[in-house]
């Protein structure tokens, strides 16, 4: 009886809504929503005060009949419960997943590009079976004014796990005129795939020019400043202020600030099947005992770097339809001129000034969904350095390094990628070939389509 | 050099010096409503065309510059948007256009949503939590949704706001007339029942008064596999179902081998403006609409 009462007086209520609703001319939804609550409360009422009575009613005809069953209870749905409390405010949390399959030729252990002796996080890809990053994603607003940005992946260092901070920041939102601040650990917006996670490369492993140049990625402490133009065209100009701990800087110089950039970026579409983005980018980095090489007996540098990128996507996908079938064209120059002295493992010094360059260029082909095809080609170039360089890591085998790659992937869905690449790679002594299995699974908060 | 880049920036400065609201549609449905409400007040621009998934965007350079100059963003909301359009507002540095401001709209969050799933799990495919975002293909819901872009346009544009208020009043009411005719044609088509590519259309279906049976995608966001397809093929061989729709960035292979192997007409809808010739505007799109249907129904 209660059930079919409150069933028909929440049918009225909708009825009532709706035809509310329908006619919305010259009505404020505000003032139209405070109605229909009014309405609510109303019924509300009205609901609980049959419902009392009834109870009441029953509660007497359980009392005249002595009976020991008790009064059915009609719970209520906890229409807003689940939000309230300090729960409802919980970030957006994703994790990412990553691991290898992996094939060498020649020895994976003892990897090194001759004269280009690398730093950070730079090489290869662990050799047979191994778990890549485990990358936590943490974000939210902050207020109406910041908003932050966390990424913590677990990773196995010596086979011990550690929680590595690899970014947080916080990024001003209320900023007028196009600009904006971020301060904290971050990426930096150098290059184009600088600022990329390892789970949106397109390839298991970053190019021989980020390796070598940039330990991979750089990362840094700092504060980093963007405007955008209110133009047409896309642009974007910006630059960090950084503390320099890490390669291409190190040891932290003058007072922890220790380097800086700047970046200038424009892009655009052509029609709707095609957009592009160019970047033209610049790093200055001082470093105090910067180590490089094997780890345990590493090359110190102490001096100045200047780094200069130019980088090159364009995209292309029929009518914008991106999810059918797309291409992408990518590719970047990376310049290093490096001045200062290097101190090698025999205690030697010696003074150091060489430019250095990097080119990748790659294609990836997206023929119809869930299927991609990838290539890729790496060089590096040196200066050659004077004879006081032989039998030193910074001696070159006399040829430019080189490497060639291919991969395809699968995408089940979003979330999920396994990815077989193949590479040969000219730039070690003797030329090694590589291949395996990559996968890299998210679940969580949904991540950006980053262009 | 420097003659370029100022003239570039001035070309950008006062390309819309006539407009006074710069509107960012995530989706050609609300650039259209922007348009019939704000008339030349308003220069709009859609994101996404009718022959792109618009779940599928990536956050492109045009997209953020459009974004860094919009006084209004609206869009469909409910998650269709979640992997661009957070992009776009990060890195868009425009504070007029962020969550919880007056020129952010989510339209879907007006409206009464159907679909709300009761168990978010992904192996059940790319679902919504908040309900299927595709809230425009029933014309009621436009109707609603007229209202709160206006509200905002006046409180965004107070000069202008008698101007938004007439927009409003004269769609609403040459709406309301269409809405009349259109319930009229639609009688016949009540109780069809609908295989459709995406579950695009539970809006519209259920304001047709039709019953979805299946979907070609066992699971929303993952491409139909041919084991599946040959599956629904002998379920519906025999009847159950009278249509097989698509709208346009969705393959037609899939329907077409379809409709084929079951004998059931397939029928490619426009699932927003520009979506099929005739569809240029909200008002063509349902013409069109009820259109393709009746003329197979016959």
């Amino acid at each position: 009886m209660r059930i079919l009462l409150t069933y028909i007086l929440s049918v009225l209520l909708q009825l009532t809504s709706i035809t509310l609703v329908a006619q919305p001319v010259d009505i404020n939804i505000e003032q139209l929503r405070s109605e229909i609550e009014q309405l609510k409360q109303d019924y509300d009422a009205k609901i609980k005060n049959l419902e009392n009575r009834l109870a009441a009613a029953e509660q007497q005809v359980v009392n005249v009949s002595q009976s020991s069953q008790a009064v059915p209870v009609i719970s209520e749905a906890p229409r807003s419960a689940q939000r309230s409390g300090n729960t409802g405010f919980n970030p957006a949390i994703g994790v990412i997943f990553e691991g290898f399959a992996w094939n060498f030729d020649n020895d994976a252990q003892g990897y090194e590009i001759p004269g280009f002796p690398l730093a950070g996080e730079a090489g290869p890809v662990s050799e047979g079976l191994s778990l890549g990053e485990t990358e936590i994603d943490i974000s939210a607003n902050v207020d109406d004014k910041f908003t932050a940005w966390l990424t913590a992946p677990i990773v196995l260092e010596d086979g011990e796990p550690i929680i590595e901070i690899e970014e947080a920041w916080i990024e001003t939102t209320a900023l007028p005129g196009g600009t904006s601040l971020r301060f904290g650990r971050f990426f930096s917006e150098i290059g184009y795939l600088n600022s990329k996670h390892a789970h949106s490369w397109d390839f298991a492993d970053q190019p021989l020019s980020y390796q070598v140049l940039l330990g991979n990625q750089y990362i840094d402490d700092g504060l980093q400043f963007r405007w955008l133009p209110p133009t047409d065209l896309y642009m974007e100009l910006g630059g960090e202020l950084l503390r320099g701990d890490r390669f291409p800087a190190g040891g932290a110089s003058n007072t922890g600030v220790g380097g800086y950039s700047l970046f200038a970026k424009a892009g655009g579409d052509i029609g709707d099947s095609h957009s592009w983005l160019a970047g033209l980018s610049y790093l200055n980095t001082d470093s105090t005992d910067r180590p490089s090489g094997e780890e345990d007996d590493p090359l110190i540098f102490n001096g100045k770097t200047d780094l200069l990128i130019a980088s090159l996507v364009w995209k292309w996908s029929p009518y914008g339809n991106w999810q059918q079938r797309n291409l992408i064209l990518q590719t970047e120059y990376l310049y290093r001129s490096e001045e200062g002295n290097y101190t090698l493992p025999d205690e030697r010094d010696l003074a150091y000034n060489t430019e250095q360059g990097g080119l990748y260029v790659q294609a990836v082909y997206q023929p119809f969904p869930r299927w991609r095809f990838g290539v890729r080609y790496d060089r590096l170039v040196t200066d050659a350095l004077g004879p006081l360089f032989n039998d030193t890591p910074f001696a070159t085998n006399g040829k430019d390094p080189e490497r060639y790659s291919v991969m395809i992937d699968w995408s089940n869905s979003e979330f999920s990628r396994i990815r077989f690449q193949l590479t040969q790679d000219e730039s070690v002594v003797g030329p090694d070939t590589q291949f395996g299995l990559q996968y890299i699974h998210s679940i969580g908060a949904h991540g950006g389509h980053s262009f | 050099m420097k003659k370029l880049i100022l003239c570039l920036l001035l070309t950008g400065a006062t390309g819309h010096v006539h407009a006074d609201l710069n509107i960012f549609a995530c989706e050609p449905e609300w650039a259209a409503l922007a348009d019939e409400i704000g008339g030349d007040k308003v220069d709009t621009y859609s994101a996404t065309t009718a022959l792109q998934d618009p779940h599928y965007i990536q956050a492109r350079p045009s997209l953020i510059s459009r974004v860094r100059r919009a006084d209004i963003v609206i869009c469909s909301g409910a998650q269709l948007e979640i992997g661009w359009l957070p992009l776009l507002l990060t890195k868009a540095n425009n504070p007029k256009v962020q969550a919880g401001s007056t020129g952010h709209i989510f339209a879907s969050d007006y409206v009464d949503k159907l679909q709300i799933p009761t168990n978010l799990d992904r192996s059940q495919g790319d679902v919504h939590p908040e309900g299927n975002p595709h809230v425009h293909t029933n014309p009621h819901n436009i109707t609603i949704i007229a209202s709160v872009l206006a509200q905002r346009m006046m409180q965004l544009d107070k000069q202008n706001s008698n101007l938004y208020q007439q927009g409003l009043d004269h769609f609403i009411q040459r709406w309301n007339d269409a809405i009349i005719k259109w319930e009229d044609r639609i009688k016949p088509l009540k109780g069809k029942k609908v295989i459709s590519h995406h579950n695009s259309w539970p809006y519209l279906l259920r304001w047709l008064g039709m019953e979805e049976v299946a979907n070609l995608e066992s699971t929303p966001g993952i491409p139909p596999s041919v084991s599946y397809l040959s599956n629904l093929a002998s379920q519906f061989s025999s009847g159950g179902a009278d249509y097989i729709i698509r709208t346009p960035f969705q393959n037609a292979k899939s329907s077409q081998w379809l409709s084929e192997r079951s004998g059931i007409p397939m029928l490619l809808l426009p699932l927003t403006i520009g979506g099929t010739e005739k569809a240029n505007n909200l008002f063509s799109m349902f013409d069109d609409i009820i259109d393709r249907f009746v003329e197979i129904t016959k």
